[in-house]
């Protein structure tokens, strides 16, 4: 049967609801980057580009609502690249043995977790778009409720597409490790680079051309450019710099999620298969 | 009487890093049997359980499992057994429940057989008043049921294991022994590793002793006991010179020689059927017994026979 994944699934969101600081946390931590630097940072950006011109005919966005589709990018990382974890733990408490030894496919064990690591980013974002809301940020400036309605579609379709690509990489990494302290150098060593040579809190125009080359190729620039498309429409103003996306734009950017996830799938399913664990 | 097996291994070798773990074993586990394997640590006995499950693709030689080759259908092997693993592998924000389900789905048994087989496993071992506790709450004997009402809820062929009672009290080991004759009694052949000697003598209807990843002897209890000798009788008397002279030639004394403290007389068939003699026979003779002792082989001197007495676990 083909959904036998669901049965990881269903014992990895047991947990999640059943560890209680890791749920708190989860929703706390994006909530407080919102409420502290988005507000810290908004005031600051607003007067360094307050004597900017905004062209005429093009909305006009504040950098808290700028940044909040970098924090769902941020967040959605930052989940994902934790998600693999849980293979970690399982396997130094020996419970993965119970589902290697059984007739379970193992591409199933790794789309299960997969899946619920998407689903706690799914979450996430949740919270930020309703957090937001509250703290002021206007994201949909002018749309129709038909038109909301797709962009929160489009929105987690990005987020979706994105999170299954860094949660197959964390899996692949968890599947190669031994420890959990190994696979937290990783991801420390890699969200530095990722968050800020992105486009995540800020223009990437005026980055130095070496940097910005970089940025197209990290998958969360992309992420961030499909969420602002859905969140803010194809033009608009902010942080002093003009932002327009056509519908090919957004299209190549998903397709480039689309890769990312192909081949991290690739390499995971590899790992998985390779994996023995005793 | 190939048909019968239901373990089959021919030559099996595995190696780690260029260090033979295991070198060439060949034995078999026939169908209905509980089978122990026994081994001091590091002597290839956990590579050959993980290989026999699946966990360990092989490398060179051949092993079948309910029929089925574990490295060309591993499936088919994981469908046909159930393992309870030496340490503890119990996930402990889970539920009792939770737990059986989760192992019932793992093996896509259909949800309405699957709560049936759940309230059954539950109810033989005992734990149905735990149900919604969750793991980490339950005693060392209860996660061990549990483990085992997990291993079985699948209806294994075989039931693989390893050192179930290690860490138990003794009476949780004995309710554990008549658990593991209950399902054995049902017709699940059993593979069981132990360090507990006693438990494999009293469980196995055939035991093999593996060492330095070969297996040195295979046999049931009493083979493998009486194959060490005999029993011997320690007898102390006011006067054992008088005593030796009226055991000459008594049946079934193969010799007597001086101990410590009286004499050790070996006896070649049962001793226990031979002591009344020896005593009476020195009572007739008018000789004060002091002490009389019977000492038989047990698992534990086969053990160390089998492997020696050097200290395992350093080193390498």
């Amino acid at each position: 049967m083909a959904w036998k994944f669901l049965t990881v699934y269903w014992r990895e969101m047991i947990r999640f609801v059943r560890f209680r600081t890791q749920l708190l946390s989860s929703l706390l931590q994006p909530a407080l980057w919102m409420a502290f630097f988005g507000v810290a940072m908004s005031s600051n950006f607003s007067r360094f580009t307050s004597d900017i011109p905004i062209p005429p005919g093009v909305i006009a966005v504040d950098y808290l609502t700028f940044m909040a589709a970098g924090v769902i990018a941020m967040t959605t990382l930052f989940t994902s690249l934790f998600g693999g974890i849980s293979l970690l733990f399982d396997k130094n408490w020996g419970l993965m043995r119970e589902m290697l030894a059984s007739p379970m496919p193992r591409t199933h064990i790794m789309l299960g977790v997969s899946l619920s690591g998407m689903t706690k980013s799914f979450i996430q974002v949740a919270i930020i778009m309703v957090f937001g809301l509250l703290l002021g940020v206007e994201f949909f400036p002018g749309f129709s409720p038909l038109r909301i309605v797709v962009s929160i579609l489009g929105i987690f379709v990005f987020v979706a597409i994105f999170s299954l690509g860094f949660l197959l990489f964390s899996s692949n990494i968890s599947m190669r490790l031994e420890s959990p302290e190994g696979l937290q150098g990783i991801i420390t060593l890699l969200t530095l680079p990722l968050f800020f040579v992105s486009n995540a809190l800020y223009p990437i125009q005026a980055f130095p051309e070496l940097l910005q080359a970089l940025s197209t190729y990290n998958p969360l620039t992309h992420l961030v450019n499909g969420v602002r498309y859905f969140a803010l429409g194809s033009e608009f103003f902010a942080v002093g710099a003009r932002y327009t996306s056509t519908p090919t734009d957004i299209l190549l950017s998903f397709s480039y999620l689309v890769v990312f996830a192909a081949v991290m799938y690739l390499l995971a399913r590899q790992a998985f298969l390779r994996a023995v664990v005793t | 009487m190939e048909g019968a097996d239901i373990i089959e291994v021919r030559d099996l070798e595995h190696t780690f890093n260029g260090i033979k773990a295991v070198r060439g074993i060949t034995f078999s586990v026939r169908k209905g049997e509980i089978f122990s394997f026994l081994g001091p640590n590091g002597a290839g006995k956990s590579t050959t359980i993980n290989i026999l499950t699946t966990l360990l693709p092989p490398q060179t030689g051949m092993v079948q499992v309910a029929g089925y080759d574990v490295a060309r259908e591993p499936d088919k092997v994981r469908k046909s057994i159930g393992i309870v693993f030496q340490d503890e592998v119990l996930d402990r924000d889970l539920t009792v429940w939770e737990t059986m389900e989760f192992h019932g789905r793992l093996y896509s048994i259909p949800r309405g057989e699957r709560r049936q087989r759940i309230a059954d496993m539950l109810r033989v071992v005992e734990l149905e008043s735990k149900r919604d506790e969750r793991t980490k709450n339950l005693s060392g004997g209860m996660k061990r049921r549990l483990e085992i009402a997990r291993g079985l809820m699948t209806r294994p062929e075989v039931l693989f294991l390893d050192e179930p009672t290690s860490g138990l009290d003794p009476q949780t080991r004995i309710r554990m022994w008549d658990y593991i004759r209950q399902v054995n009694a049902a017709g699940t052949t059993i593979f069981l590793t132990t360090h507990y000697m006693e438990e494999a003598d009293m469980l196995s209807d055939r035991i093999s002793i593996i060492d330095h990843g070969r297996i040195v002897t295979t046999g049931t209890p009493d083979e493998l006991k009486s194959s060490l000798g005999e029993d011997v009788v320690y007898l102390e008397t006011v006067d054992d010179t008088k005593a030796r002279e009226v055991l000459q030639g008594v049946g079934d004394i193969r010799s007597i020689t001086d101990s410590l403290r009286g004499l050790s007389i070996t006896i070649s068939t049962d001793g226990s059927h031979c002591l009344p003699r020896i005593v009476e026979r020195v009572r007739d003779a008018g000789i004060e017994i002091s002490s009389v002792n019977l000492k038989k082989p047990t698992m534990d001197d086969v053990f160390v026979h089998y492997t020696g007495r050097e200290l395992r676990d350093t080193g390498a």
